[in-house]
Formats: structure tokens, sequence, C-alpha cells
């Protein structure tokens, strides 16, 4: 908890202020009752109305004192939390941002999102709390316990034991109800499953006629959710009702002990009074702690997951201060093996390749062989286990990271676009790209057309790309990546949403590009055939390697690939 | 304005039908919120005539304060009970109602045409079953019953003060207004502030879930001060909008008790003054006579002080969930108002052959653009018809309209001879077995999944189906087999997923066939596992199979070639590659190279 101290410290003033005045009014408002019983028992006992006019008059005093100081501490409370808030989540993004592929590949995009927005939130609130109501709510409820003591010791020993008791119910309904509702949640979770299923697969339950099924399907979930939510509501039915007839109790406890009390002339009128009103303000209060101590417990769960995040360090150093040497081959790897974060199964194993300047190299092979695990240690994203990666030359490790990923153009296998402008996603490839660089780049990746349909370089871009199609979203990427003109470019499966028209216009114009070398990885066989040399990999190994005629005749893996994507045409090509 | 007005009756007027059911719950509600209202305020009564038999030292009416006690006891065990039995009939309503609110909304769903899916949100909809309905019992029913009660004890505290005194009775309600005005500021202060807090939000939300969901290109392509420097930026606008609004928001409760304070100050002096000039048993007060005023009477009057002004603020906050109620139970209507399907038909129709003819067919999405215009298909039963053509060319469009998931404008297609039409709906569709490249199963088991629609096949048949489609071997080395449950965390791959759909058709063993080929992403293994599952099903059938691959489309027995939405050409590959038109352009940019 300590740590998140610092974020507070600007608001150290409000910290302390806050709670102080939040106390003044508590006390305030637990002096009132005894003015009152004074009113009574001095003022209508001795028929005194100017007596009774200025306790009326303090009273108001201490209602308009306690209630400034009161808006006082709400609006420290509020820079003060909401500042804390704003503090760490900007740390926490900011902390993310330092963390490389591995570390986000173990924590998932949702669970990032979810600690930035919602635990911090949680945690803001609790920040709140503490300022506006962790003094004030158990200080009442102290309070009154102990002016009731002070009143009379055996009254307060019964309101004492009232406060124990509404306690006690608080927490048990409290303690009972939880499991419920984290069942709650997940029949809910299920409810929303399947009306989703129901309009993601509209299509097939309509062809198949399951219309009725489906129903019985949510029907019977939606009465699971009744029978749990019936729980919960009998068992909090009970709070109020409770909590209500703990307290009245006591009152009537008291009027009977009252009785004789006044009676030997140990207690008077007001006393009893103020007795029942402290009684009252007790019962607020517990209920108040009660929503106090649910709220701390979720804010705690949600401390923890953020300061699980914010101890995790990026496994990645920044890298020392090399130079590319353009004499030396492109891309070199030498035995490299590599692991995912997690698991201890191999994803490559003892890769070696060798790329010269300017060469286009197809990579291919089945799903999960590991040709985009292979590709992505050349920018560095992961470092690879053993073996070395070099680039032009120096080990990938011996360049500022941020220099040796400026080389790369990188186009992923999933499209990530973000909202903005078409120019404003294509500065992500190099931030003072001008027009003339943007148009270069869409033409090259046969993009041009179209976002000059949707209205040029200045046609907004949704969230995630959406207002584009597949393909269109996939050439804008590649877009994207010929921007920052990068000396070595990656496609990553990256034309599988392109017709094999547009597909092999554009490898050719990357194929025109001067100097620039290539890495192209698919599952098509058209996509690579031209290239200078193909890798083919199998289960994070490369079984075969050579030009399409050689390999062809050399590697089987590569022959089934070719073969089961154009069986007549393979035939035809054999034959030249 | 009269619009809007009629427009919540109808509302409501629903409502009422979906409560009416449980109309006994609703009656048990009333009545047990008026009998808690009566007893709570009846209480402090009997306690303040105990405290008035408690007169001084030596001075007690044992006999009083027990009777009064007694009652004061019995009052707060009938309290009790009412206020339980409140809460029981509230929440059994409230329950059951959001029940057959979602089972309705649900059913709607899964009879809804096929237009109405496509052209709305997914998670509006899943958002408007599983949410609105939430909300309207929260505000509605919860709502309403704490807008009851509160109106009650408002009502009956007044009248009970007014009995027992008017003049305090009335400086109460003269400050009455105080409260309402404090109430309302801050109302409307605070939802002022939240909309604009909500925005920011919302923005930051955004930015974090884009920013985020997409770290790796953010770390790809150094993005990573910009993106911290946006955020940051939206961050700080949201610190100088939140704290005002957590401000205001704050501001209810320390109000609340300070308006408390003024009219508990107000009652205690007046209270106190009128003991004292109360007489005995009257009190002279210039040219009036009033009942004589007590300390019981007082300590009754201030502990209704206390807790007058709290039903107010509940009011306040009850009025905006009435709103998002009356909101959120029209997005549900709009649901359950959707008119589903045409299931209607009389065609009888036996055993199948699977000729179908396509008749001066005419179709399109929007009315201002026309798609398909007076097209002519005769495919003669147990054929194999491949369509083909460049990405986006309305391959899904044939599909809508053999599936009867659009309905043509003109035109007519006939399956052996009868209007497809005429056939009753769910019966058409069964004719047919549909396998889409987005393989869609349900979070299930697996067996349940290849099960779907034949709800009596045995596990022998459900294997012997997924040995047929080649997948009962990945199946077998899932963790349960048969059956796991096909949840986000079991990896199957795209591939098998198809393998998964094709054993589902075999299973049911349809006439005719819809298939759609794997573009990309499939290893080669499976991709031929589904290249032979599709040969082995199709054998005998008549079969629409959307075409990828060379061998598919030369084996085809009638060719459809598609571009922009409609047939351009069709034909067998021959006599296509002889027309030179577009499937030859198509054929040589595409096949061979």
């Amino acid at each position: 908890m300590k740590r998140y101290f610092r974020y507070l410290k600007e608001y150290k003033l409000q910290c302390i202020l806050g709670p102080l005045f939040k106390w003044i009014e508590a006390a305030l408002e637990l002096l009132v009752p005894l003015v009152m019983a004074d009113i009574i028992d001095t003022g209508v006992a001795a028929g005194d109305i100017g007596y009774v006019l200025r306790g009326g008059g303090l009273m108001l005093l201490m209602g308009a004192v306690g209630f400034a100081c009161a808006l006082f501490c709400q609006r420290s409370a509020s820079i003060a939390s909401q500042g804390f808030g704003t503090n760490v989540r900007d740390a926490l993004f900011a902390h993310i941002n330092t963390l490389s592929y591995r570390e986000l590949d173990k924590i998932g995009s949702a669970s990032l999102v979810n600690r930035t927005v919602n635990d911090v939130n949680q945690m803001q609130s609790a920040v709140a709390m503490i300022i506006r109501l962790v003094v004030r709510a158990p200080f009442i409820a102290a309070g009154s316990v102990i002016l009731c003591l002070v009143i009379d010791w055996q009254i307060g020993l019964i309101v004492l034991g009232v406060t124990v008791l509404v306690g006690l119910v608080l927490w048990l309904i409290m303690h009972k109800t939880v499991p419920y509702y984290s069942k709650n949640q997940k029949k809910l979770d299920r409810l929303a499953q399947i009306a989703g299923e129901n309009l993601e697969g509209a299509r097939v339950v309509r062809a198949f006629s399951n219309r009725e099924n489906e129903r019985a399907r949510f029907d019977e979930a939606a009465a699971d959710m009744l029978e749990n939510s019936l729980k919960i509501g009998k068992i909090s039915a009970w709070l109020n009702p409770l909590t209500y007839a703990i307290v009245n109790c006591g009152v009537a406890l008291l009027l009977l002990v009252s009785g004789f009390k006044v009676d030997t002339g140990v207690l008077t009128n007001g006393e009893i009074i103020a007795v029942i009103n402290y009684m009252a303000q007790i019962l607020n209060a517990m209920i108040v702690i009660s929503n106090l101590v649910s709220l701390f417990t979720k804010a705690h769960a949600s401390m923890k997951r953020v300061s699980e995040l914010f101890d995790t360090r990026s496994s990645m150093s920044e890298g020392g201060d090399a130079a590319f040497d353009l004499s030396a081959p492109a891309l070199e790897m030498e035995g490299v093996s590599f692991s995912y974060a997690g698991t201890d199964r191999y994803s490559l194993r003892g890769v070696t390749l060798r790329v010269p300047q300017g060469a286009t190299v197809g990579i291919i092979g089945g799903t999960g062989s590991g040709k985009s695990t292979l590709v992505s240690l050349l920018p560095r994203l992961y470092d690879a286990g053993e073996g070395s990666v070099r680039v032009f030359g120096h080990d990938v490790r011996d360049y500022p990271v941020r220099t040796l990923r400026a080389a790369f153009g990188m186009v992923p296998q999933n499209v990530q676009l973000f909202s903005g402008t078409v120019r404003s996603n294509l500065q992500w490839g190099r931030a003072d790209a001008d027009d003339a660089a943007c148009e270069a780049a869409l033409r090259i990746a046969c993009a041009d057309a179209f976002v000059a349909e949707k209205g040029g370089l200045d046609a907004p871009v949704g969230e995630g790309g959406k207002n584009f199609s597949g393909g269109q979203r996939q050439r804008l990427t590649i877009a994207r990546a010929l921007t920052g003109s990068p000396r070595i470019l990656i496609l990553d499966d990256s034309c599988s949403a392109l017709d094999f028209q547009t597909d092999a216009r554009l490898r050719a114009n990357i194929a025109a590009m001067r100097g620039v070398t290539t890495v192209i990885v698919s599952q098509r066989a058209s996509s690579i055939r031209n290239a200078d040399v193909i890798y083919v990999m199998e289960d994070g190994k490369v079984v075969g390697q050579g030009k399409h005629a050689e390999l062809y005749g050399a590697c089987p893996l590569y022959k089934e690939i070719c073969d089961s994507q154009s069986k007549v045409q393979e035939g035809e090509s054999g034959n030249e | 304005m009269n619009e809007k007005r009629e427009f919540k009756r109808g509302i409501t007027r629903r409502l009422l039908h979906y409560i009416r059911p449980y109309r006994g719950y609703v009656v048990g509600a009333t009545i047990f919120s008026l009998l808690y209202v009566a007893f709570v305020l009846v209480g402090p009564v009997l306690y303040g005539k105990a405290i008035d038999a408690m007169i001084g030292a030596g001075n007690v009416d044992f006999e009083a304060v027990y009777a009064m006690t007694a009652g004061f006891a019995a009052c707060v065990l009938a309290a009790f009970v009412s206020q339980k039995l409140l809460g029981n009939c509230v929440n059994t309503l409230c329950y059951r109602l959001v029940r057959d609110l979602r089972k309705d909304a649900f059913a709607s769903l899964t009879a809804a045409r096929i237009r109405y899916i496509d052209t709305h949100a997914q998670g509006d909809v899943i958002a408007r079953v599983v949410n609105d309905v939430d909300i309207i019992s929260d505000g509605l029913l919860q709502g309403v019953a704490q807008l009851f009660t509160g109106v009650m004890t408002i009502l009956a505290t007044l009248v009970v003060m007014f009995v027992i005194n008017y003049i305090v009775a009335l400086v109460v309600v003269v400050l009455t207004p105080l409260s309402l005005f404090v109430a309302a500021f801050i109302t409307k202060r605070t939802f002022k502030s939240f909309s604009r807090q909500v925005k920011v939000q919302g923005k930051l939300a955004a930015h974090v879930k884009e920013m985020l969901g997409g770290q790796k290109a953010v770390i790809l392509f150094n993005q990573e001060e910009k993106s911290c420097k946006k955020f940051a930026e939206i961050d700080a606008h949201l610190y100088q909008i939140g704290w005002r609004a957590q401000y205001f928001s704050a501001l209810t409760n320390p109000s609340t008790r300070f308006v408390n304070a003024v009219i508990y100050a107000f009652v205690g002096v007046l209270g106190a003054v009128f003991c004292i000039l109360s007489d005995g048993g009257t009190l002279h007060l210039g040219a009036f006579e009033l009942s004589g005023f007590t300390v019981g009477m007082l300590s009754v009057f201030l502990s209704y002080a206390n807790q007058y002004t709290k039903p107010f603020n509940e009011v306040s906050n009850v009025v905006t969930q009435l709103q998002n109620a009356f909101a959120s139970a029209a997005r549900v209507f709009e649901v359950t108002d959707e008119p589903g399907e045409d299931l209607s038909g009389s065609a009888r129709i036996g055993k199948v052959r699977g000729e179908i003819r396509i008749e001066h067919a005419r179709f399109s999405y929007d009315p201002e653009k026309t798609l398909i215009e007076d097209l002519n298909v005769s495919v003669p039963a147990g054929s194999k018809v491949a369509i083909v053509g460049p990405t986006g060319c309305g391959k899904t469009t044939l599909i809508n309209l053999l599936m009867r998931f659009y309905d043509l404008q003109g035109g007519r297609i006939t399956v052996d001879g009868t209007d497809i039409t005429s056939i009753p709906l769910d019966e058409y569709r069964k004719l047919f077995g549909m396998v889409l490249q987005e393989s869609f199963l349900a979070g299930e088991t697996v067996a349940w999944n290849i099960a779907y629609g034949n709800e009596n096949a045995t596990r022998e048949q459900v294997e012997a189906a997924a040995k047929a489609a080649y997948c009962d071997f990945f199946i077998r080395n899932l963790e349960h087999g048969y059956d796991t449950v096909l949840s986000g965390n079991v990896s199957i791959s795209q591939g098998e997923r198809q393998l998964l759909c094709i054993a589902r058709v075999m299973l049911a063993d349809p006439p005719m066939l819809i298939l759609d080929e794997a573009t990309s992403n499939i290893d080669t293994m499976t991709e031929m596992r589904i290249q032979k599952a599709f040969r082995k099903i199709m054998r005998g059938r008549t079969s629409f199979i959307v075409a990828h691959r060379l061998s598919t489309i030369l084996d085809a027995d009638l060719i459809l070639v598609m571009n922009e939405g409609t047939v351009i050409e069709q034909g067998t590959h021959e006599s296509l590659m002889a027309r030179r038109g577009f499937y030859y352009d198509l054929y040589n940019s595409q096949f061979a190279q």
C-alpha cells in the first residue's frame, strides 16, 4: 500500500484537512442531542424561553458550521481522490508502455484495459471514501455509544449491545450473500453468451430450424438465474427489517429501564430523547460502515491487481549503441531457439538463415509452424532464447531498440489500425511523412484507389479501421509500414484477405522497390514462389530452403502444400 | 410533447401487462407498505406517551410506561413483519418480471428476420436482453416501491404531526420546500457535471482500449511516448471535470444533514416554547387555544424531523431511475416488437430429389440500388454448382436467397417444382445442410454441437458422424473428448471448427448442401481433410459450393460467375472459357499464373 502514498503527495493538505473538518462536523452533530436535552431539562423545566431560544440559535449555528466543514471536506476529498486516480492512471499507463511483447502475452490486453480503467477507479473511490467517511462513520457510532455511557452507564450498555447486534447482522447478511452475487454474475454472463450465440449464429440456428430448442436453452438459463436472484432476495430482504427491529427493541428496553431511572432521579426526559436520537444515528453509521467494508474489499482486490502490474518489469533491455553496417548481410540467424512465456515447448528450434541485402525471402508452413515467431525476433519484439539474431552485421541486442525497430517496416498478421485519419495512421510509420510520401506508400500498397474514393488522406478511420473492408485494412497496414521507408519489409501473412489479382499486383510493386530486403510470410504457395529464397517451416524447424523449382523436387512438405493449393496448375508448371 | 406522453403511456400499459400475472404481489406490496408506514409512524407516538408518563423523580406512572412500551414493542414487531413481507413481494415480483421480459425478448430474437440481425449491432442487442431488463426492474419496481413508501411516509408524517400540533406541523411544512430546493439544485448540477464526466471517461476508455488492444503495434512503431502523452492529456481533462462531478454528487449527504439540522432546531425550539407555554391541558397563543404540548410530543416531533427529509432525497433519485427505466423499456420492447419470420406455408413436400430452379429472380438489399435483375438458373437434381467471383462479389447474397434468409422481391425459386415460399419455413430450411466459413459453434460440448438440430441423435451416431468428417481423432485429443465445452480457452483451429460443422451436417443428412470453402489460415493437413470431407458429403446431393480451389471448380457441373452482387455468367468450365468473358479473365488472373 505504501507505494501509492507518493501519488497522494501533492494532496497532503487535502488528506489531512479533509478528515479533520469532517471530524469537526461529526463532533458538532453528536453534540446536538445534548443541547436539545439541555433545552428540555433546563429551559423547559425552568420555563425560561430565552434559554430555549439561545439553545435553538446554538443548534442552528452548529448545523451551519458543520455544513461548511462538510463542504470543505467533500471538496478536499474530491480533489485528492481524483488527483490520486489521475496520477496512478498516468503512471500505470506509462508503465504498461515500457513492457515488451513477452509481458503483454502473459497479461493479455483485456486485463490491461480493465486494470487501467476499472481497478484504478475502484482505488480512487476508496481514497475518496477514506477521506469522507472513514473518520466520520466510526466516530459517530463510537461517539454515540460513549456519550450514552456518559449519560448513564447502564443505558450506555444497552446501546452498546444494540450496536454490536446490528454489526453482527450486517456482517452475517453480507457474508451470506457474497457467494450468490458472484454466482449471479456468472449466470448473467451465460444469458449474454446464449443471446450472443443466437445473433452470431442466427443463420445456423435458422438453417437447422432449431428455434424452439434455443428458446428452451435460454429459458433454462433464465430460470436458473431467477432461482439464484430469489435466494439473494430472500437473504437481503432481512437486512432492513432486522436492523430496524434490533434498534427499536433497544428503544423499548431503554424505556423500561428509564422508568426506574427517572423515578429515582438519575435520568431526565431530555436525556432519554437524546439517547433515542443517538440510536438512530448509530444505525445510519453502521450501515455506512458495512458499505465501506465491501467497498474496501473490492478496492483492495483492485489494488493487488494494479500492484501486480506495476511489479511486472520489461524483460527486454534497451540495447547497446551499435550502428548499422550496411555492407553486412541484412538478416542472419544462427542456431536460434525460442519459446513463449509460460510454456517450455519450443516454438523455434535451431533456426539458421542468412539473407543478403535487397533479397526477397519467402517463409511458408502450416499454422503453428513458427513462421510468425521467426519474423518477430528480427525487429526484437522478442529476444531469442538461444542462438544469435543479427541485423546488418550486429547482434540485435547491440542496437538501441528503437533505432533497430525504425529500420523495419512490419505488417503484422492481425491488422491493427487506429482511429483518426488515413494520414494519422500512415504517420505511425514516420511522424513527419508528408503527403507525397503517404501517397507513394498508398500507391505501392494498391490502396490509392479506395483511399481516394473515401476522401483521400483525410478520410476518417474508425476504431480498429472498421469502416474499411478486411482487404482494405490489410493494404492500409502495408502502406503504413512503407511510409517509414524501411530497409527491411516484413509481410506476415498480410495478404490473406486480398484476391489473387491484387495480391499479385502488390507483390510486383514491392519487388520493384530498390534496396529493400523483403520477408514474405504466407500460407499461399503462389505468394512466395518468386522469392529469391524460400524457407519451409514445420514444427519450429526449417525443413527446406531454396528456390521454388529446387524445393518442389527436394522438399516433400513444400510439394504437398503447393499441390493442395492448386493441383492442375502445378502439373503444368512442372513441365516448364 | 403529446406524442411523448402517448409513448410513455404505451410503455406503461405494456409493463402493466407483464405485471398482471403477479398482481397478487402488487396488492401485497401496497398493503404491506401502508402497514409498514403506519406502524413505523405510530411507534414514536407511543414512546412519546411513555416519556410523558415519566414526569420526574418519584413521579413516574409505571402502569402507563409499561402499557405504552408494550404497545411500542408491538408496533415494532408489526413494522418488522410488514417490512419483511414488503421486501419479499417486491423482490419476487421484480425477479419474475425480469425473467419473463428476458424470455420474450429472446424468443423474439430467435424468430427475428435475418435482416434485423444483419443490421443491428450485436453488443447493443445483447445489452437490451441482458442489461436493460435489469434497469427496468431496478428503476420501475424498486423505484416505484421506494417512491410509494417515501410519499406515504411524508403524507402520514404530516397527518400525525397536524393531529398532535398543527402549528409545529405548519412550520415543518413551510420548511419543506427548502429540502426540495436543495435536492433539485444538487440533482441538476450533478446531472450536468456527470454527463460531462461520462463523455470524457468514455474518451479515456476508448483510448485505453484502442491503444492497449493494439499495444504490440504501438511498440512496433515506437509510438509509446505519443500514446502516453495523449493519455495524460485526456486524463488531465478528466481530472478537471471529474473532481467537480465528484464534489457535486458528494454534496447530497451533507446538505440533507444540514436541512435536517435546521428543521430539527426549529421544531425543537418551537416545541420547547410550547411546552413552557402549555398550562396543564391547554396551550394559549393569543386568541388560539390548542391542546397542551408535552415533552413526549416533542420527542415524537424530533424523531420525525430526523427522518422527514430522507424521502425527499430518495424521490429525486427515483426520478432519474424512472427515466432510465422508461428508456430501457422502450429499448426492450423494440426487440419484442420486432416482427418474426413468416413460418406459414401449406405445400407438402415428401422425399426431395433436389432439382432447383431460379426463375426471373429480382432482389436487392437497398430499394435504391438494383442488385439482381431477372436471374435464371436451373440446377438438375444431384449436381454440383460452383460459385466463383472476386472478393465481395455477392456470393453470400445467393446463399441468403437459397436459404430464405432474405426473400425475393420478384420471380421465384422452386425445389422439385414447388415454390419455396409455399413450403413451411422450418421444413424448407431443413432440406439444406450449410457449412460456412465463419464456422459457428455454441459454447456447449462438442457432442452437443455435432448433434445440433438432431437432439435425438445417440452418442454412437454423433461419433460416427465425427469419424466420417475426419474430426474424431482431434476430438479425442481434447481434454474431455466429446464432452469438452467449447469455450474461449479450448483451442481448436479454424479448420477444425469447420470440420465439426461438416460433422454436424453429416448427422443431419439433408438432401441439399451449401458449402463455403476456406480461403486461408488453415494448415495443409486440415485443409486436405476438409476437402476430402466436402467431397464425401457432396456425393449424390445437390450442392452449392463457394469455390476458391481450382479442383473444385473444374469438377463442377455448373459454374455461377458472380460480380458486383449478381450472376453475370453461367455454364461449365469449358463453355465459360470458350466465351472469353469475365470468367476467362478471372481464371487467367487468379488460377493460372
